[in-house]
C-alpha cells in the first residue's frame, strides 16, 4: 500500500518551548491512524501542520506525496478535517450548515440528506447549531468533514467528551468510512478508542514519538510478564508461566470444565505509555 | 466567484438571525423615515435629517457590521475552517464584502426616499453613499482582520465609529472641530449632500485619500493578522 501521510524528522516550536521533536512515521492508505497522548503533548499542533494551518520549522510532511506547505486546491479539496473546536455556524440550522459546506465542495443537496441520515442527525437537521448538545456537535462536524468524500480525513479527538453510546456510533462511521478506503488520522488520549479502531498508533510524549506499531504489537511487546491469568469459576484466580510448563495445568482446568475466563497479562496501551513516560494518557503521574 | 456566491448566501441567512447585524442595517433608514416624516422645524434645513442619518448610516453600518462578522468567524474558527475547506482569503472578504455592501445599499435607497430628490438627485445621491458605504468597509474590514475576538472589534470600532459619524454632525457647531472634520470621508460626503447632492473635485479628493489610507492600512494589518 502505498503511504499517504509522510512525515519526517519534523520539528516545531515558539521562541521559549519546543512542542515537537523530529517527528518520523508514516500513515498507509485506506487505514485508521492514531496518535495518542496526553493534552499538551503536541497532537492539535501535528494535524495543524499537516492541514497546512502551521508550518514546521524543520523537517517535512508530505500528504498525498506532496509537500504539505505546497497543496494544491485539488488537493486540498481530498482533505477532510475535524477540529476539537467545530467551526459551525451556531445560528444556522444542521441543515444550512452542511448546505452551505455543499455549495462550497460542488456537492448536491441530496448527498447531504444522505450524510445526515448516516451520522444520525436527519431528524434534527432543522435545529440551530447553538441548541445541540456536545456529541450533536461532534457528529455534525464530522458529517461536514465527510462531505467532500475526502481521501484523508483528519480528527482531532474526534470522542472526546461523549458518552459510550456517542462513541460508539462515530466509530461505526469511521470503520465504515475505512472501509470505503478513506485513510484517517485521528488524534486522541483513549486507548480503548485506539485498540478498538486503528491500524496504527503512535505514542507521542512531550513532542517526540516514542513508540510506533500495531496497538496488539505494541502490547505485546512490552508483555514483560509473559504470564497468564487464569480465572475459575469459583472465583479463584491463578498465574501461570505462558510455555509448555504450564500445558498440562491449563489442561487439566479445561478438562474439569472449571474455566471461567483466560487472559494474558500483556499490558494495556495505558500501561505502556505509564512505563515509558511515567505519566498515563491523562498527563497524571 | 461560486465560492463567494455560497458565502452571500450563507451570510444572508445567518444575518436573518442576527439581531445585533440587523439592527446596524435597519436602524438609520427606519429613523430616517420616522423623523422625516414627524419633525419639521421653521428654518430647519432641507433634508436635514436624512443628511444627518445618511452620514452617520455610512459611519457606523459598513463598518461596524463588517467587523463584527469577521471578528466573530474569527473568533469561533469558522474562518479558519472555511479556508481549510479550499475557500482563498480574497474570496471570503469579497463575498462578505459585496453582501454588506448590497445590504448597505438596499438602506441607502430607504433613506434616499424619505429625501424625495428627483430622479438624477436620486443617482447622485447613491453614487455618494456608494462611495462612503466603500470607504466604510475598507476601515471596518480593517478592524475587523487586526481583531481576535468579537469583543476586541467592539472596543476598537466604537471609537472609530463616532469619530467618523459624528465628526460631520459636530462640525456644525464647533470651528476647530470642523478644520479636523475636513479630512475624514463622512465629512465630505456629508457636504457633498448638503451642497446640492455635488461631490466637488476637493470633496472626492479626500475620500479616495481616505479611502487610499484605509486600503493601506488593510494590506498592512492582513500581512501582520492574516484571517485564519
Amino acid at each position: 500500500m502505498n503511504d499517504t501521510i509522510m512525515i519526517k524528522n519534523l520539528s516545531f516550536g515558539f521562541a521559549e518551548k519546543q512542542v515537537l521533536n523530529h517527528i518520523t512515521f508514516h500513515v498507509q492508505e485506506g487505514e485508521i491512524f492514531g496518535l495518542l497522548g496526553p493534552s499538551g503533548a503536541g497532537k492539535t499542533t501535528l494535524i495543524k501542520i499537516l492541514t497546512g494551518q502551521l508550518q514546521q520549522s524543520d523537517g517535512y510532511a508530505k500528504l498525498l506525496g506532496k509537500d504539505s506547505k505546497k497543496l494544491s486546491g485539488t488537493e486540498r479539496r481530498q482533505i477532510g478535517t475535524m477540529m476539537d473546536n467545530f467551526g459551525l455556524y451556531e445560528r444556522l440550522s444542521v441543515y444550512d450548515n452542511l448546505s452551505f459546506y455543499a455549495d462550497i465542495y460542488h456537492v448536491s443537496r441530496s448527498a447531504i440528506n444522505e450524510i445526515l441520515k448516516n451520522i444520525g442527525l436527519y431528524e434534527g437537521r432543522g435545529i440551530a447549531v447553538s441548541k445541540l448538545s456536545k456529541g450533536m456537535k461532534n457528529r455534525l462536524s464530522l458529517a461536514r468533514a465527510l462531505m467532500n468524500n475526502a481521501k484523508i480525513l483528519f480528527l482531532d479527538e474526534p470522542t472526546a467528551g461523549l458518552d459510550p453510546a456517542t462513541t460508539r456510533e462515530i466509530h461505526d462511521v469511521l470503520l465504515s468510512q475505512k472501509k470505503k478506503g478513506t485513510t484517517i488520522f485521528l488524534t486522541t488520549h483513549n486507548m480503548f478508542e485506539a485498540e478498538d479502531l486503528c491500524d496504527h498508533i503512535a505514542l507521542l510524549s512531550k513532542g517526540n514519538i516514542i513508540e510506533t506499531g500495531k496497538p496488539a504489537d505494541i502490547c505485546r511487546k512490552y508483555n514483560h510478564l509473559n504470564k497468564l491469568q487464569i480465572t475459575l469459576k469459583n472465583g479463584e484466580t491463578i498465574i501461570l508461566e505462558n510455555g509448555s510448563a504450564s500445558a498440562n495445568t491449563v489442561k487439566e482446568y479445561l478438562e474439569n470444565g472449571s474455566i471461567d475466563a483466560i487472559h494474558s497479562t500483556e499490558p494495556t496501551l495505558e500501561t505502556v505509555f505509564i512505563e515509558l513516560t511515567g505519566k498515563g494518557l491523562d498527563g497524571y503521574e | 466567484m461560486n465560492n463567494t456566491i455560497a458565502i452571500i448566501k450563507k451570510q444572508l441567512k445567518d444575518t436573518l438571525k442576527n439581531k445585533t447585524v440587523l439592527i446596524q442595517f435597519i436602524m438609520f433608514p427606519m429613523l430616517t423615515l420616522i423623523m422625516n416624516h414627524t419633525i419639521a422645524i421653521d428654518g430647519m434645513p432641507e433634508n436635514f435629517f436624512v443628511n444627518l442619518f445618511a452620514t452617520m448610516y455610512i459611519g457606523m453600518a459598513p463598518l461596524t457590521s463588517i467587523a463584527a462578522i469577521i471578528a466573530e468567524e474569527k473568533e469561533k474558527n469558522t474562518l479558519r475552517v472555511l479556508i481549510m475547506s479550499n475557500v482563498r482569503p480574497y474570496e471570503y472578504l469579497l463575498g462578505i464584502g459585496i453582501y454588506v455592501w448590497v445590504i448597505c445599499m438596499i438602506g441607502a435607497v430607504v433613506i434616499c426616499t424619505a429625501g424625495g430628490y428627483k430622479p438624477q438627485g436620486n443617482i447622485t445621491f447613491m453614487s455618494i453613499m456608494a462611495i462612503g458605504i466603500l470607504a466604510s468597509l475598507l476601515a471596518g474590514t480593517t478592524i475587523g482582520t487586526y481583531s481576535h475576538t468579537q469583543m476586541m472589534a467592539t472596543s476598537v470600532t466604537l471609537p472609530v465609529m463616532m469619530f467618523f459619524s459624528f465628526m460631520p454632525m459636530l462640525s456644525l457647531f464647533n470651528t476647530t472641530i470642523a478644520k479636523i472634520a475636513k479630512f475624514t470621508f463622512t465629512e465630505q460626503i456629508s457636504l457633498g449632500q448638503v451642497t446640492n447632492l455635488q461631490l466637488k473635485a476637493e470633496n472626492i479628493c479626500i475620500i479616495i485619500v481616505n479611502i487610499l489610507i484605509a486600503a493601506v492600512l488593510f494590506s498592512i494589518t492582513y500581512k501582520k493578522c492574516g484571517l485564519a
